[in-house]
């Protein structure tokens, strides 16, 4: 009985708050309740496991004692649990801000009442996923996350929502199948799913063979990771959906893919044999992104591409196959993930406030709501790599591991990452001018609501005013519900805020999280260590 | 490993039709050619286990060679039960695809093309437009207009000579910039 033992329920605890949310689904404030009570026991479990994890390496549990290679087993080491924690601790944000919006939105609490226990089932795939010790295990983590994003994404049903849904839908069941006949392919080949008997059982085979079960899996992750010729998909279906759902699959479902891939270029192809077209699929991947969002004037669909542009930099870090390079992939995951959701965030709160998320609608949001401006500015200047925040301290380690591999490739992409940094900064500081500094009048079409209530119309008084959307409906006619809804309610800002605060205190604790990182690369590098925690010791030989 | 050729040839045909069917943009098509693709691919998994033995059940008198391998078939159980949801959840995004637009259809993207459709470049604040929009001239000039539409934003129409008085710009009249590096610049309509 060791402390992994607890490791299961990190998958089980959401899936009995599901359960129990599924049930509650008429009385809304109970069911608000279970679920943030689930998340909030599920991250202190996780803290728990990430604290055992930090100096012993990886712990192996192997489900219904079944021996190794036969049964399930799910491996906890410090790259999984540092995920783990980061991840529930952002679904504990965006939950928080979803109740707030929900709770805003209408008296009877959230407008779509499956929205919580969907949530959670897609919390507990994200931890079955990084959890996951054998190749079909890994499957059905993602197919549960999968098929919960499906449905919050095409939540309410609009058109646009089914229009990017159906797409979303075909594009991820097109990748699980990939993945599926990539599982077929290897068990044949190898007559084990279980990643660390694979590790060992793959190197046996001829090189060409690993070439193509190596490609299915890079291909299967790389549609879920959204890496560039495979990243279509992305911009197209992530803006559609409401803003916490938007904020949660940005942050969470492509660095499942990105963790996906890692695994596979550590523990089972360490062989490196497609380093250099990794290379050259990162480079595409940063720059094509970003052009990508230079073009875009819609906030979430800009903010999407960047996205994209930023998973080249981990595929980067991955390819160069150095302690280093690793680490400071390791890193720049746990930053992106709390940097990107909160971004989407905040962008949500724009729209709220503004009416619009497109930059050609908006202005003069600094005066009209500071809190915005700070909320905004302050991820956005992280995202850019600006020091010293932990964007910039990720990308330095990326650029030194590149520098340090020398090869030609290495400094293209070292230049290449330099420039998608300097086009992200010009993105965000674009959005920055448009929608805070200029004045709303400027705007080339300007928000009607955002023109009545601007500070010079009436004073102090309508800004004031606008805190609820009742006392605006007499003129303007945009917020004109009986209800008082308030247009920026406290747990959405203070869920916001807290996100932003979390990104901070990893620039402030970069000094540690970067040693864990290196220590979780180094491990997983010399891959003995997993490979023993689950197979018993002795059986990682080479 | 020996496989059974029909079981190769059936999935082959699946994989051809499944992919076929995917590539069309009717989404009833596309959702047959998922639920083709699924059913290939667990003929592929079960392939994978290959020759068909006894039931899974130990015996001891029995040699371990003898049974069939149990493993395969938990997977193609797994796989069949997710494609089951996943076309539930397909076929209620069509019908709700078409009750929304009467069209059994992939819909286009209209931010897409609209970002698709902008100007290769917006014009700088500094160049050419001063000299048009200077307090000097009546505002007869061919300035680039934009034409707004509803829902979408805007849609920049190209520069078109404006019929009435042409305004002779002096050439000798302080002008920002200098001519020599834009010689399309005297091309400008109005500058006759």
């Amino acid at each position: 009985m060791n402390i992994a033992s607890f490791a299961p329920l990190a998958v089980v605890l959401p899936f009995l708050g599901a359960a129990v949310a599924f049930v509650l689904i008429k009385r809304p404030k109970a069911q608000r309740r279970v679920s943030l009570g689930t998340i909030t026991v599920t991250l202190g479990l996780e803290v728990w496991l990430l604290a055992s994890v930090w100096t012993t390496g990886p712990i192996a549990v192997h489900l219904g004692g079944w021996a190794p290679p036969f049964g399930i087993v799910m491996v906890v080491d410090q790259f999984s649990s540092l995920l783990l924690v980061i991840s529930s601790a952002v679904c504990l944000a965006v939950l928080a801000y979803a109740t707030g919006q929900g709770a805003a939105d209408s008296e009877e609490g959230g407008p779509v009442s499956v929205f919580h226990p969907t949530f959670l089932i897609l919390v507990a795939g994200v931890s079955n996923a990084f959890l996951a010790g054998d190749l079909f295990n890994l499957y059905v983590g993602f197919e549960i996350l999968l098929t919960a994003s499906y449905v919050l994404m095409t939540l309410g049903g609009t058109g646009s929502r089914i229009r990017a849904g159906i797409t979303y839908v075909v594009v991820s069941v097109v990748s699980s199948l990939l993945f599926l006949i990539a599982i077929a392919m290897i068990y044949g080949a190898t007559g084990t799913v279980t990643l660390a008997d694979l590790a060992i059982k793959l190197g046996e085979l001829d090189p060409g063979t690993q070439g193509l079960l190596h490609v299915l899996l890079l291909v299967a992750f790389g549609i879920k990771a959204a890496v560039f010729p495979l990243s279509f998909w992305l911009p197209d279906s992530y803006p559609t959906a409401p803003a916490p759902v938007t904020a949660v699959f940005a942050g969470l479902l492509t660095k499942v893919g990105v963790y996906a891939i890692i695994r596979t270029e550590t523990l089972l192809f360490p062989s490196g044999q497609f380093n250099s077209v990794l290379l050259v699929v990162a480079l595409l991947t940063m720059i094509v992104g970003i052009l990508g969002a230079v073009a875009q004037t819609d906030i979430k669909r800009m903010l999407s591409f960047t996205l994209v542009s930023h998973i080249g930099y981990m595929i980067f870090g991955v390819a160069l196959s150095s302690v280093l390079g690793l680490a400071a992939t390791i890193f720049y995951v746990i930053h992106h993930i709390t940097i990107q959701t909160s971004l989407f965030m905040v962008t949500g709160l724009i729209e709220r406030r503004g009416g619009t998320s497109s930059i050609t609608r908006l202005g003069g949001l600094a005066k009209l709501s500071p809190i915005l401006a700070v909320l905004y500015f302050i991820p956005a200047m992280n995202l850019a790599g600006i020091p010293p925040f932990s964007g910039f301290l990720g990308k330095l380690g990326l650029l030194q591991a590149g520098v340090a591999d020398g090869s030609p490739l290495a400094y293209a992409l070292v230049v290449g990452g330099v420039v998608a940094s300097l086009l992200t900064l010009l993105v965000m500081a674009r959005v920055w001018n448009r929608v805070f500094w200029r004045s709303t009048a400027d705007a080339e079409d300007p928000d009607p609501v955002l023109l009545a209530t601007a500070p010079d119309a009436s004073g102090a008084q309508s800004m004031r005013a606008l805190r609820t959307s009742k006392h605006v409906d007499a003129t303007e006619g945009r917020f004109s519900g009986d209800n008082e809804v308030p247009i920026l309610p406290k747990m959405m800002v203070y869920s916001t805020m807290g996100l932003v605060l979390l990104g901070v205190a990893m620039t402030v604790f970069a000094g540690p999280l970067f040693e864990l990182s290196q220590e979780a690369a180094a491990g997983m590098l010399e891959r003995t260590p997993y490979i023993e925690a689950v197979l018993g010791s002795g059986a990682g030989a080479p | 490993m020996s496989v059974n050729l029909t079981l190769l040839l059936v999935m082959g045909v699946l994989y051809a039709v499944g992919i076929y069917l995917l590539l069309e943009r009717s989404l009833t098509r596309v959702l047959l050619g998922l639920m083709l693709l699924a059913n290939a691919t667990n003929l592929l998994l079960l392939t994978t286990g290959g020759y068909a033995g006894l039931a899974p059940i130990f015996n001891k008198d029995i040699p371990s060679t003898e049974y069939n391998d149990p493993l395969p078939q938990a997977f193609i159980l797994t796989s069949i039960v997710i494609s089951f949801a996943v076309t539930a959840f397909m076929l209620s995004l069509i019908y709700r695809s078409w009750l929304l637009s009467h069209a059994d259809q992939i819909q286009v993207d209209r931010e897409d093309i609209r970002v698709a459709k902008q100007d290769l470049y917006d014009d700088e604040e500094d160049s050419e437009i001063a000299v048009e929009v200077s307090d000097f001239h009546e505002n007869t000039h061919p300035v680039a207009k934009r034409e707004t539409i509803p829902g979408i934003g805007y849609k920049k129409i190209a520069q078109v000579p404006i019929a009435g008085p042409v305004i002779q710009v002096d050439p000798e009249s302080p002008v920002p910039h200098d001519d020599h590096d834009q010689p399309n610049k005297t091309d400008k309509p109005g500058k006759e």
